[in-house]
């Protein structure tokens, strides 16, 4: 793989995390997060504990507190979305400040806005020590269907070419002094898609032209089979069960 | 295969955001403007169902659909494209995953762009449209942290499966009624594309409705949903329209809706013109033809199952529309109707007295009841136009 085959949120590192199959961090990252959205929002110690242990993966990954907080940032206006609940839910109000608030609406604001933000940081680490390929071929163990998984592959190699010749087409348009400030120039803005959707697709039947006289007959060879010992599965394994643990805890407490 | 592609040069924020920067903006964006500019197009950061938003069993079944919507989509695929499905599908994705992020500006410094679904099925077809809005889904929630990864599920058959599937059937349905011309696609991509975007959030209401988190009034949800989604399907619809206008213009072959629209090719011959013979294509492969019965059962498993663990989950709790009516007496002036005798009225079986196990009864005898007519349905169709194939093959043969 060439340059402009990493994503923007890897982060090259050696650390333990970086170095687990794909397969089974994905395998704990999904199951974590299924903990944590099952977990009842009344346990507010136990989103805190959650969080933790991700401060803790994210030590052992070598993953800057600054960096992880950056990215959480995607988050931004789904926050706002979960300010406005307090507002409009039913059930009795309370009044904080001079407001009338919901009292259901604030728990289901926190409930949000909690299992969101550990959902994104989760993934967010996920992203910041598996690089494109080892999800790729992660996704492939976990048995996602190979046509989707190239499909996947194709959307992800292909996908900073075609974002390249889009950006090629707005140099083209602007250094022609056109520049969109209105509906009215909606026209020449779709006649741009247009063209870039022929030119993907052309692209697409080249590509497959140049697969087939290379011998494709319609499945990827795995060069590179990932394979997970039971240590290391037991050990991207020791996050989801922790949590798990905390889970059951915020259940019965 | 893999031609080298050069260093990337989008910013990262820019990539990782989703948005590019206005005319002028070299600079590298910093965190305040990546603020501003997130803040400045909220309806594409929160249509990304996030983590927490939807139970976790609603999660799961809607996981269960989109699941089974993957494996429809990617037979259904493979019959449309054959073995060329993964370079074409994968491309067209990254078309799909480009073009929202090219700003259409409206008005005083807001924009809006494409969400994709609908333009993805008016050009390549309900089933690889589905397969590829919904990689882009799964590659931003893996690789972006855009959308929970609980989430997926929900996200997929909202965004993926809904806007598809209901622009297609729209698309279609005027195709078929209105005079064939390139005009009518356009016109009638116009339609599919407005309808589609207020449906997907239609369905995302009625997911809300069975597993939101937080009790709001459905009819505030579905109001202020339909409202917004109204309003970003004119834009949707428009940007549709105008988008397949200019590929019809080009290359009319390459647009599935449009398909059929072609005109005969004509040879001159001794001053009268004659139809063209057909260029020799080679058909492809069948593939479908073996295991109609295992999708089939499976389909039905599925459901099945869905419709007795929905229904038992869902319990007896009123939904959310009847909470509405019930909150403001609407469901006083309410008469029961007609068949509130039979023995499925209310979604549940006489005689059984556990609410949710007769839920759960209720639902499981229904998609019974449905499947065997839908199959009686296709059953007849399949008949007819067997029949009426076997009628027009006749002629053409002993014309030959």
């Amino acid at each position: 793989m060439g340059a402009g085959h990493t994503h923007r949120l890897y982060r090259h590192g050696h650390s333990p995390v970086h170095a687990l199959p794909p397969h089974t961090k994905l395998a704990a990252v999904f199951a974590f997060v299924v903990v944590v959205v099952s977990t009842p929002r009344e346990a507010m110690w136990a989103f805190a504990l959650y969080a933790v242990l991700l401060a803790a993966v994210a030590s052992v990954a070598r993953v800057p507190a600054g960096f992880l907080l950056k990215r959480l940032l995607i988050e931004v206006p789904f926050v706002a979305f979960a300010v406005l609940m307090p507002f409009v839910a039913e059930g009795e109000r309370v009044d904080v400040l001079g407001l009338s608030l919901s009292l259901n609406g604030l728990w289901g604001a926190w409930n949000v806005l909690a299992k969101g933000t550990l959902g994104v940081a989760a993934s967010v680490l996920l992203a910041a020590t598996t690089e494109l390929r080892e999800l790729l071929l992660g996704l492939q163990r976990l048995k996602l269907p190979p046509l989707l998984v190239q499909i996947a592959s194709f959307m992800i190699r292909y996908g900073d070419v075609i974002t390249d010749e889009m950006r090629r087409m707005r140099i083209a348009r602007e250094s022609r002094g056109f520049e969109a400030r209105g509906i009215r120039h909606w026209g020449v803005l779709a006649k741009s898609a247009g063209a870039l959707f022929i030119r993907s697709y052309e692209r697409g039947e080249r590509v497959h032209l140049a697969m087939v006289s290379r011998g494709y007959a319609g499945s990827m060879p795995v060069i590179d089979e990932v394979t997970a010992s039971r240590a290391q599965w037991s050990y991207a394994l020791t996050l989801p069960c922790a949590a798990l643990v905390v889970c059951l805890l915020g259940w019965t407490l | 295969m893999h031609q080298p592609s050069p260093q990337c040069p989008i910013f990262p924020e820019i990539l990782f955001s989703n948005l590019r920067p206005g005319i002028g903006a070299t600079t590298l964006p910093t965190t305040t403007s990546l603020l501003h500019k997130v803040c400045n197009k909220p309806h594409h950061r929160t249509v990304h169902v996030p983590d927490g938003f939807i139970n976790a069993p609603t999660s799961a079944v809607t996981g269960l659909v989109a699941a089974g919507a993957l494996a429809v989509s990617l037979r259904g695929a493979r019959r449309e494209l054959d073995e060329r499905t993964a370079p074409l599908a994968g491309l067209v994705a990254a078309f799909i995953f480009a073009v929202q992020m090219l700003n259409f500006p409206v008005a005083a410094g807001t924009s809006g762009h494409l969400l994709g679904g609908a333009l993805a099925a008016i050009l390549v077809g309900p089933y690889t449209g589905v397969l590829c809005v919904s990689v882009v889904l799964l590659m931003q929630g893996l690789l972006f942290a855009d959308g929970g990864l609980t989430a997926l599920g929900v996200n997929i058959t909202v965004m993926a499966v809904v806007t598809t599937v209901v622009a297609h059937a729209v698309l279609r349905g005027l195709v078929k009624l209105l005079p064939r011309g390139h005009r009518t696609v356009t016109a009638a991509s116009f339609t599919a594309a407005l309808v589609s975007v207020p449906a997907a959030a239609v369905a995302f209401t009625l997911l809300y409705a069975v597993g939101g988190t937080t009790e709001v009034a459905i009819g505030k949800v579905a109001t202020a949903m339909v409202g917004v989604h109204v309003l970003i399907g004119i834009g949707e619809a428009a940007i549709t329209a105008l988008t397949v206008g200019a590929v019809i213009a080009v290359r009319p072959d390459l647009v599935y809706g449009a398909r059929g629209l072609q005109q005969r090719l004509k040879l001159r011959v001794n001053g009268e013109l004659v139809d063209a013979p057909a260029a020799s294509r080679p058909e492809p492969a069948p593939v479908a033809s073996r295991s109609h019965h295992k999708l089939w059962i499976t389909g039905l498993v599925t459901s099945l199952v869905l419709a007795g663990f929905v229904s038992f989950y869902a319990s007896a709790s009123p939904d959310g529309l009847e909470k509405v009516a019930h909150d403001h007496g609407i469901d006083k002036a309410e008469k029961e109707h007609r068949y509130a005798d039979s023995p499925l009225a209310d979604y549940g079986v006489k005689d059984v007295s556990d609410a949710r196990l007769s839920g759960g009864l209720a639902g499981v005898i229904g998609v019974g009841a449905t499947v065997a007519a839908g199959s009686g349905v296709f059953w007849v169709v399949r008949r007819r136009r067997t029949a009426a194939e076997a009628v027009e093959a006749a002629p053409s043969s002993q014309a030959l």
